[in-house]
């Protein structure tokens, strides 16, 4: 339907003189996520054209990360997706174990895998949330803040920040999770898929709702995955693809879940992606809470947080004494030359990092694929003839942040 | 004299009006944060009962601010057509046995005149203000009032027709006397047509399009502020009110009710318009945002077709059954 009615707007431009009316959405707009700047391009309320610009949160992540240790770009990773800085923690310390090749022991990646489908789920719940309020359902948005702030009580109660986290650390996890804790999490989960039901009740069924998600922004299959979407954006167009799955990192391999795909790959379908994966989420928190082992939580291997530049010192007889004093010797070795690329799906969709290392404790490079950047990048093709209000619901469909797209 | 008790009339229908607009901005805070598992207001006074008298403070020292490209007389004049004429209306209502400041033969006709003559101080306001998003809340507004005001106007036919009269005093004689008391059983598909197309109306969720927060910042008043300001929200309010008293006298039998209440004659209307305040509250709690397409196609496709089915077939009925 929205095709026929581009054509025809299209018709009636040749025929008049006529200026398209050009509106820039953003970078002040309640509904843009932040600081997504749209130029529009309008006949009547028909997107003719949809610029994007990027930029206006950009702080050099990258470029900063040149100069500190592997172990202090950490707390960077946190001012990505701000929205779910735990996912973006796991991520990183993920990325960097691959590069300097550390075995993170068992306890530690059960804490690594709940913390993260934590962050899944305050993430969903905040694309949920505001989703909802832009299409105009005041009500969801604070039903999901409610258990958005449950969730965010439990990031402090084993950090001490609800949004800055910084939990992890390279080979492990900063803290051990406590018993309280662990209980708490545990009541959550039990009533957590009746909130998601209340949530339902409002939208899912609203013939309202319906009527302003199916058959808007729809992209094919094929699109999607050359526009590089992905994460449920992706999935949402019935592509199978999972980074959780097809390469499994922490204890992935060892929780049992599904990859909820859609069909049609509108915005309704995207929706339902969603809903579904907090579904998944809430039954591998539990997973997680039931088989979490005993152990140590930090790999023996892993950079001293205190000494982040320093390879772990190894005792050592001199042997220039005979006295048999001991002394520390660094052990340099493990700060591997080369480059790698390991991702994690994050709420927003597939988070990669690219490193390459010179052996020196500090990236040459660090790039970040983030997934919010390349979203954008397929918004002009998702609103093209679409309405002002559906470039709304769609911004809101394919869940940008800004702060993880301008690092 | 007759001239001193009509003024005497109007200042105290003006200050129970705007008693209940400061009260109703209070309620709805209250009623939808309830629905929103938070409190509400407050802060000021027990419970934020003084909310509404610090808002009014606030709006009224804030600084006007007209943007330099605006048509100034336009603009200036706006504000004030929306609550001029969203204050006439109040003239013709009955409030109980007796008691209107205007009991004119044409009340239905009057005021909606005045409500449509409200939408073009929203459209104005759009256009004057030389903005991108206003011109786009304006043009919505227009199309939104052109397809609403059909169907309003149509439902109400069937009320027209079964009281044989446009005054709204006869119209609430005439359900009195009618065997259900009230037309909303005898004309229910014209009181559905009605709510839906009062909310449009008035611009409230889920066809709060020219002002669409999401999508057009606010609309037509994104230019407008202060005391400026205040005046669209007074007249949005103000149209709450009279569309829902619009609604009690025509459907639901203005001011009678099961039993006398002894000494307040409009206990019954108030009742029944405060039922409709809280309607406009949940509706805005609980559903999203039609898209400007839709609602036309809603307008057109549904509403004006049932409110004509409804004129033919209480015209049928009566014509068979007297």
């Amino acid at each position: 339907m929205p095709e026929n009615k581009s054509e025809s707007k299209q018709t009636t431009v040749q025929h008049m003189a006529y200026e398209p009316y050009t509106v820039a959405m953003g970078p002040q707009h309640p509904a843009t996520h932040g600081v997504l700047k749209l130029d529009l391009e309008l006949d009547g309320e028909t997107i003719l054209e949809c610029k994007p610009t990027v930029g206006f949160l950009h702080r050099g992540v990258e470029k900063l990360a040149e100069n500190i240790s592997y172990a202090q770009c950490l707390p960077l990773t946190d001012r990505l997706d701000y929205i779910a800085a735990m996912a973006n923690n796991v991520a990183y310390s993920v990325a960097v174990e691959t590069l300097l090749g550390i075995e993170v022991p068992l306890r530690a990646k059960y804490i690594r895998t709940m913390v993260m489908e934590m962050a899944r789920l305050t993430g969903h719940l905040l694309w949920l949330a505001t989703h909802a309020l832009d299409i105009g359902a005041m009500t969801v948005f604070l039903y999901c803040f409610r258990e958005r702030e449950n969730l965010l009580d439990m990031f402090e109660e084993i950090c001490g920040a609800r949004l800055t986290t910084s939990y992890t650390c390279i080979g492990g996890v900063r803290q051990d999770v406590t018993g309280h804790f662990l209980e708490s999490l545990h009541a959550f989960t039990d009533e957590f898929p009746s909130r998601i039901a209340e949530y339902e009740t409002l939208i899912d069924k609203n013939r309202i709702w319906l009527q302003r998600t199916q058959g808007v922004g729809v992209v094919s299959a094929e699109d999607a995955v050359s526009l590089g979407l992905t994460g449920p954006t992706l999935r949402g167009s019935g592509v199978d693809y999972d980074v959780r799955k097809h390469m499994p990192y922490d204890a992935y391999p060892y929780v049992e879940f599904e990859v909820p795909i859609g069909s049609k790959g509108d915005v309704y379908d995207r929706y339902r992606c969603r809903m579904e994966e907090m579904h998944q989420s809430n039954s591998i928190i539990r997973q997680c809470i039931e088989a979490l082992p005993p152990g140590p939580i930090r790999a023996e291997d892993a950079p001293d947080l205190v000494m982040p530049y320093g390879p772990q010192k190894v005792v050592e007889a001199d042997a220039t004494f005979s006295s048999g004093i001991i002394k520390l010797v660094e052990d340099r070795k493990r700060f591997i030359k080369g480059d790698v690329y390991v991702a994690a799906e994050v709420p927003k969709g597939e988070l990669g990092f690219y490193f390459v290392s010179d052996g020196r404790g500090v990236p040459y490079r660090m790039h970040i694929r983030s997934p919010s950047y390349i979203h954008i990048g397929a918004l002009p093709f998702l609103c093209k003839g679409q309405m002002v209000a559906d470039v709304i619901a769609i911004i809101g469909s394919v869940d940008v942040v800004l702060g993880e797209c301008d690092r | 004299m007759e001239i001193l008790w009509i003024l005497v009339k109007i200042i105290i229908v003006f200050a129970v009006v705007m008693l209940h607009v400061m009260y109703a901005t209070y309620f709805e805070r209250k009623v939808i944060g309830h629905m929103q598992v938070r409190m509400g207001p407050m802060r000021v006074g027990p419970h934020g009962i003084l909310q509404p008298i610090a808002d009014g403070l606030k709006l009224f020292f804030k600084e006007d601010i007209i943007p330099t490209v605006a048509d100034k007389k336009v603009f200036y004049a706006a504000p004030l057509i929306c609550l001029i004429s969203a204050l006439s209306a109040i003239a013709v209502l009955p409030f109980f046995e007796g008691f209107a400041i205007a009991n004119i033969n044409i009340g239905i006709l009057y005021i909606f005149a005045m409500s449509s003559l409200a939408s073009y101080g929203v459209v104005l306001a759009g256009w004057s203000s030389n903005s991108k998003y206003s011109f786009l809340g304006g043009l919505r507004s227009s199309a939104q009032v052109i397809s609403y005001e059909i169907a309003m106007g149509l439902s109400l036919v069937g009320v027209m027709m079964m009281a044989g009269s446009l005054n709204l005093t006869d119209i609430v004689h005439a359900q009195m006397n009618s065997p259900f008391k009230v037309y909303l059983i005898p004309q229910i598909i014209g009181f559905f047509v009605f709510v839906v197309a009062m909310f449009a109306e008035t611009n409230r969720t889920p066809f709060d399009l020219p002002e669409a927060e999401s999508e057009l910042v606010a609309g037509y008043c994104t230019e407008y502020s202060g005391m400026r300001f205040a005046l669209f929200f007074m007249a949005e309010y103000i149209g709450m009110i009279v569309m829902s008293c619009l609604a009690v006298t025509c459907f639901l039998g203005g001011w009678s009710g099961p039993f006398e209440v002894p000494g307040i004659p409009f206990f019954w209307f108030l009742l029944k318009v405060y039922f409709f305040i809280f309607l406009y509250y949940w509706v805005r709690a609980t559903l999203p945002r039609y898209r400007y397409d839709q609602l036309m196609a809603l307008g057109w496709k549904v509403l004006i077709p049932l409110a004509l089915f409804n004129i033919v077939l209480t015209g049928t009925i009566k014509s068979i059954f007297g």
